[in-house]
């Protein structure tokens, strides 16, 4: 395998008495697409969350490329990550949230601007081609003026996956992206990541319950349970034969379902 | 008649000083509230800070003035700094007493507004890299002044009605005047009511302003 991308080494994160995540082991390999499956309160969520740097680790490191990304080293020992230390880390990184956290002063064009002009230093000039390109990807060449309230859910999701984009990060995060949205509007995000997934070299980590698109899509589908990877695989090992009676029940729930 | 109820000749001849002070009570206004938008929001973001030594401070200077008198802590400007080698002109003591008082409820107000700011808009701006004074100041702020215009607004006109009380430190703004006026010439009617409806008409005029902005302001 080569070196990996992503390394969580003994991570653990907790609430009080509560423990989400727990001693987690995972590498992932560039360009390598994973599903992160799971019911909910599993730890699936946090994980990326911890992996942006949004919230904090209690034990362990991430590392990224071979380096501390959630730490830093001083002196030979690793010390938690100072905020500009941690902000030039996610630099590499893009998340897509579940409620997209869209900029509701903002038109979607100036929502993709705003962070490469202000963190990158690009011109506005460049900020904008970048920005229509982007947003001619995601299907919304004619919403560039329109302000996020004005938008359907899935148009803002698609807007939500070009503002992270135009960072171009080397890694995308997806948190259950399609959650909020009305069952007939998840094809076109979905449709975006695909393309994304086909056309991009970008590493992509997604939590998600669209089983149907996480066997079609995921290079590696992990079942988080109780804060660990129970059972991971391919997507045709996880959804043919999973393995662990967790991994059994989780699914043959989430399959009754449909 | 030999004795009109309002004398409108008397009120045309003291009316160019009337409004002469009406540009004291109003400059205080303006420059104090200047003074206590951008402070009342150094505070509130001070105390917002994850670090104590931001967050506390800020907590006690919010705390300490907003439970004394605006009179008091004029009279200690005024008369008792002095005495620790700080001696302003009544009408610096006056604008930054006014203004510090007011900063302190103008950052109670700040706070709402930032609170009432999602989560999630911050997280998106950590994501996208941007650091805390570009997140607050092109993400954050701008969706939680929005809602406190309002609020903001009516400290502005309390603050103008409170301007009168600097009358105390010998700052001659319209209040003050109008008192004068009378105590010369033994008629109180005319000074009084004008000075009255003097800050009746301003106020409303400010309110006026304020609603016009906050439906500019709103988003669509």
């Amino acid at each position: 395998m080569t070196s990996p991308l992503i390394r969580f080494s003994g991570v653990s994160k907790r609430y009080g008495a509560l423990t989400v995540l727990d001693q987690l082991d995972l590498d992932v390999a560039p360009n390598e697409k994973v599903a992160i499956i799971g019911p909910s309160g599993s730890g699936k969520s946090t994980l990326l969350r911890v992996l942006m740097m949004l919230e904090g680790i209690n034990d362990g490191v991430i590392e990224y490329d071979g380096k501390p990304l959630t730490h830093m080293p001083i002196n030979g020992a690793l010390v938690p990550g100072s905020e500009s230390y941690k902000r030039e880390g996610r630099r590499n990184i893009g998340m897509v949230f579940q409620n997209f956290n869209l900029f509701p002063h903002m038109t979607a064009l100036e929502n993709v601007v705003e962070a490469p002009i202000k963190a990158l230093g690009l011109s506005r000039v460049e900020a904008n081609e970048r920005a229509t390109e982007l947003l001619d990807m995601v299907g919304l060449s004619d919403k560039f003026q329109s302000y996020p309230s004005r938008l359907s859910g899935g148009q803002q999701q698609r807007v939500a996956i070009a503002r992270a984009l135009a960072m171009r990060p080397q890694v995308m995060l997806f948190d259950e992206v399609t959650s909020a949205l009305d069952p007939e509007l998840c094809g076109e995000v979905l449709n975006v990541i695909r393309r994304l997934g086909s056309e991009h070299n970008l590493t992509m980590l997604m939590v998600t319950h669209q089983m149907g698109f996480a066997r079609e899509f995921a290079d590696r589908v992990c079942f988080f349970s109780e804060g660990k990877i129970a059972e991971q695989g391919t997507p045709q090992e996880i959804f043919g034969a999973p393995q662990n009676e967790r991994t059994q029940a989780f699914l043959s729930a989430v399959m009754d379902a449909v | 008649m030999e004795t009109s109820f309002f004398d409108w000749h008397f009120a045309r001849q003291i009316l160019p000083e009337l409004l002469y002070a009406s540009l004291t009570t109003i400059g205080i206004t303006l420059l104090a509230f200047a003074l206590a938008l951008v402070l009342g929001l150094l505070l509130a973001v001070m105390r917002r800070a994850p670090m104590q030594w931001l967050s506390w401070p800020a907590t006690a200077v919010i705390e300490f003035i907003r439970s004394t008198p605006l009179l008091i802590q004029l009279y200690f400007l005024f008369y008792v700094m002095p005495e620790f080698g700080l001696t302003l002109s009544a009408l610096t003591a006056g604008t930054l007493g006014l203004a510090l008082h007011y900063a302190c409820y103008t950052a109670e107000v700040y706070r709402a507004g930032l609170d009432a700011v999602p989560r999630g808009q911050w997280e998106a701006a950590k994501a996208l890299s941007l650091n805390p004074l570009d997140a607050y100041r092109g993400i954050v702020l701008p969706q939680a002044i929005r809602p406190i215009i309002p609020a903001l607004g009516n400290y502005l006109i309390a603050m103008f009605k409170d301007t009168p009380v600097l009358s105390a430190i010998t700052v001659v703004e319209l209040m003050l005047q109008a008192k004068n006026i009378g105590s010369q010439t033994f008629r109180y009617i005319e000074p009084i009511t004008m000075a009255g409806l003097f800050f009746l008409v301003i106020s409303i005029i400010v309110a006026l302003f304020v609603r016009k902005l906050e439906a500019r302001l709103r988003l669509p």
